[in-house]
């Protein structure tokens, strides 16, 4: 799309005003953290006193605790399942009811969460009248919804990946005579490594910030941070969620950067090695041509 | 050697193992939950633990199965007005955010793809940031600006331009621009990733055939986007159909949608069956808007224009 010339003054204008509208309430929010004042948006001073008792509020910091816990297992959980999904939706091709999986693996995505969390929970409900198990509604049975939920986004990043990369790999290793196992292990899961990291991360940030599926799942004694965060705001405004917001931006914020930077040098490494490859194969390859000219003209 | 491989692929048991551990998870916890949505439906509330009724009874001394369905929860919902009205008004607010999404985000997708890819990232970035952040928390934000006593009303009253405070809070402003806030990125990101990919030569060709900037856009960008777009749409229609919390924390009383409605069924007056039923309508309402957003996204990640 990029055409070697400068952006128009119009589309800069309507970028400028696009990010203002995405960035003055969360700006906002982190001002107004800092303000003295009970009343959240009557400007009283400055003051950290609303970060200090954040630390000290003991529900906060048990229910941060609760979410980290789930997220990391749900999102443990949804790339193992998710890996296996992309990989299946994107080299098996059709089988028998794959139309139905490749359905299910999206509609998780879009579905309103109230649907997903009533029929999740009136799941678990009917597993316990039969089979007496789950005993109780909370840990395990939020960890199975997020786990549902999160890895459908982490088989559309493998997937997305796998359609991108040579087959020719794989391929070439099966004529060679490699397991199916094997080649899964050497060669694809190291070739879309950065598609599960990034479906991982996005798989966290999904679980903590959940609030709906998780309100129907969980059960006495397990409170997420948004579920705290929740009944808070319902209430009104509250300097301490103020704060909490901001360190929640400047965290994102810490990630998204690593996260992008990490995405930017691999794809300039894998240029760098794509180049050099390509300049001790001798053979002429049409210019532009990526990794595919490369293998398809090697003897 | 292509034949041989096609026979191995047939007939190697691993594959269907392989296949059948996501396969099994899905149906367990999002097929066979549906179901049950639907069995219950057709239940009655009962003072019990679960609070409804069975539909089967097997009675041992007649040796007779009976089956109750019960069909009132969705004979309310067809005469009762004000449930008709709530999904009618769902389905506007959805609408009408979803165009709004795509008037605001097709133009910014659009300059971020033309932009130098070296600046481009760092725009990425700018749009990924508020799509990672808390969507609780960036609806809360909104709670900040927009109160009689908020930030907005305050800069503007301190201003001079208004003596009184602006109503722009627990009503339907409020309701549709926090919508159109909350769902932008989702409209930002796959319009992006399609509007980058698109083949500039041919905009470039109808440049040099004389074509002028508008009508290159609208015969040849525009059509060419329409796989993103659907997706885009159907990425902001869904969940916008069934959305609880930003009716629930910045819409006002009169609000009517019916995310909050199924939510107050189940949390509020503990009537599961009515519950389940307002969602099997609600997943009738969305299985085609689901379905096309399955096709557009498959196709955008195959690649595929037409």
């Amino acid at each position: 799309m990029y055409n070697g010339n400068p952006l128009p003054k119009t589309l800069k204008g309507v970028l400028l005003l696009g990010f203002l509208f995405l960035y003055v309430p969360i700006v906002s929010l982190i001002i107004y953290s800092f303000n003295a004042s009970k009343l959240v948006t009557v400007w009283g001073g400055f003051s950290t006193r609303w970060y200090a008792s954040l630390v000290q509020n003991d529900q906060i910091i048990s229910a941060v605790t609760l979410s980290i816990k789930i997220a990391l297992a749900s999102a443990t959980a949804a790339v193992v399942l998710g890996t296996i999904a992309g990989f299946v939706l994107a080299r098996f091709g059709r089988f028998r009811g794959s139309t139905l999986f490749a359905g299910m693996m999206t509609a998780p995505m879009v579905m309103p969460e109230v649907i997903t969390g009533l029929s999740m929970l009136l799941l678990f409900i009917s597993m316990q009248q039969f089979f007496g198990q789950p005993s109780e509604r909370g840990f395990f049975t939020i960890w199975a919804g997020h786990t549902t939920l999160c890895m459908a986004y982490v088989a559309v990043v493998v997937r997305s990946r796998l359609i991108e990369i040579d087959k020719s790999l794989e391929e070439a290793a099966m004529d060679l005579g490699a397991r199916p196992m094997k080649i899964f292990f050497l060669i694809t899961l190291p070739l879309v490594s950065q598609a599960i990291a990034s479906g991982f991360l996005l798989s966290i940030t999904l679980s903590l910030d959940d609030l709906v599926t998780t309100s129907f799942l969980s059960g006495p004694g397990a409170t997420t941070l948004p579920m705290v965060i929740f009944s808070k705001v319902r209430l009104g405004l509250n300097p301490e969620i103020n704060a909490l917001a901001a360190i929640t931006v400047l965290l994102v914020g810490i990630f998204v950067l690593v996260a992008n930077y990490l995405m930017l040098s691999a794809q300039r490494n894998r240029a760098r090695a794509m180049a050099a490859a390509m300049r001790e194969n001798d053979a002429p390859t049409p210019p532009g041509n990526g990794a595919g000219g490369a293998v398809a003209t090697a003897p | 050697m292509t034949m041989l491989r096609s026979i191995l692929e047939r007939f190697k048991p691993g594959k269907g193992a392989v296949i059948s551990v996501p396969y099994l998870w899905l149906l367990v916890f999002f097929l066979v939950p549906f179901l049950i949505v639907l069995k219950i439906s057709f239940a009655d509330q009962d003072l019990a633990i679960p609070p409804f009724t069975h539909l089967l009874k097997y009675d041992g001394d007649m040796s007779t199965l009976n089956i109750a369905l019960n069909l009132s929860n969705f004979l309310f919902i067809f005469t009762n007005e004000l449930y008709l009205d709530t999904y009618v008004s769902s389905l506007e607010v959805a609408l009408f955010t979803t165009l709004a999404c795509l008037l605001i985000g097709y133009p910014i997708a659009y300059a971020i793809a033309r932009t130098n890819p070296a600046i481009r990232n760092v725009l990425l970035m700018l749009v990924m940031l508020p799509f990672w952040t808390s969507f609780l928390l960036r609806v809360y934000a909104w709670m900040g600006l927009l109160q009689p006593n908020g930030i907005i009303n305050n800069l503007l009253m301190s201003m001079g331009l208004i003596s009184e405070p602006l109503e722009m809070f627990h009503n339907q402003f409020s309701l549709y621009l926090v919508m159109v806030y909350a769902y932008l990125p989702f409209m930002i990101l796959p319009l992006y990733a399609h509007l980058v990919k698109m083949d500039v030569t041919l905009l470039e060709a109808a440049n040099d055939l004389g074509a002028r900037p508008f009508k290159t856009f609208w015969t040849i960008t525009l059509p060419l986007s329409k796989n993103g777009i659907i997706a885009g749409s159907m990425m902001v229609f869904i969940p916008a159909v069934g959305e609880f919390v930003i009716p629930e924390l910045v819409g006002g009383p009169d609000v009517l949608m019916i995310g909050k409605v199924l939510w107050n069924e189940f949390f509020d007056n503990n009537n599961w069956p009515m519950a389940s039923a307002v969602a099997t309508i609600m997943v009738l309402f969305l299985i085609v808007p689901i379905a096309l957003f399955h096709r557009y996204e498959t196709r955008q990640l195959e690649g595929k224009n037409v």
